[in-house]
């Protein structure tokens, strides 16, 4: 288990055969990589630059990465999230689960992406031709995340 | 008592600054009462911590609500709601 907030770029392969090394019971790996993309919101993004809170994501990525663990039965978590200045086409995000069978791998995995998205203290600003700009979060990303609490008493 | 406040992202452009330790009455005692301290300065800062701006404020690196406590040492960072990933 770890959690890794870097400048440089990552080699997913690398990382998952050292996920996996020594471990004949893991039976799955679910992996997701988040990459830069070349438009956003109908602009064309030059650059983007990334910013976090030191301290607070590493702390925020290690409780969700435990929320997952203790909510899906797996075996190892990693997620590696670089920062500073990146281009179109850059990989942004890695998670990778591994466990004894796809469904609690695949369903962790996701649950730590969306919680990332919504919990973790990162802002991209973008570089388009029209000037920087900071990216506005999304309503579907809250909605994402929020089909993972538990469900609430209705008060009505 | 005395305090450090942290501004990220696009706060911290439009408030000019990364972040101040602040010498503060102890009867500013909840992060909502931060708030309208700072906004009382006016210009930016009475526009960029209005009421209604999505705005999401941290205690010590945990997320905090408008009436979490703010003791003497803390650090409170106010930044927008997050995009990363």
């Amino acid at each position: 288990m770890g959690v890794r907030i870097q400048t440089k770029d990552f080699d997913a392969g690398a990382e998952i055969a050292a996920l996996r090394r020594g471990n004949p019971k893991i039976g799955a790996v679910a992996t997701f990589i988040g990459i830069c993309r070349d438009t956003n919101d109908g602009t064309a993004v030059t650059k983007m630059t990334l910013e976090h809170y030191p301290g607070m994501t590493e702390n925020a990525l290690e409780k969700i990465v435990a929320e997952a663990k203790a909510r899906w039965d797996v075996m190892e978590v990693l997620v590696v999230h670089r920062i500073g200045e990146l281009k179109p086409a850059d990989q942004i995000v890695l998670v990778v689960v591994t466990g004894a069978h796809r469904g609690e791998a695949f369903a962790a995995c996701e649950f730590i992406m969306d919680y990332l998205k919504t919990r973790a203290p990162f802002w991209k600003k973008e570089e388009t031709p029209q000037g920087a700009r900071w990216v506005e979060a999304r309503a579907s990303d809250d909605e994402a995340a929020q089909r993972w609490e538990p469900p609430k008493s209705s008060a009505a | 008592m005395k305090i450090k406040v942290v501004y990220l992202a696009s706060l911290r452009e439009q408030l000019g600054k990364s972040g101040e330790d602040l010498e503060i009455s102890p009867a500013t005692s909840t992060v909502a009462g931060l708030r309208a301290l700072l906004m009382a300065r006016g210009g930016a800062w009475q526009a960029s911590l209005a009421q209604g701006r999505a705005l999401r404020v941290a205690v010590n690196q945990e997320m905090a609500q408008p009436a979490t406590p703010v003791k003497p040492g803390d650090e409170i960072a106010f930044f927008p709601p997050v995009t990363g990933g």
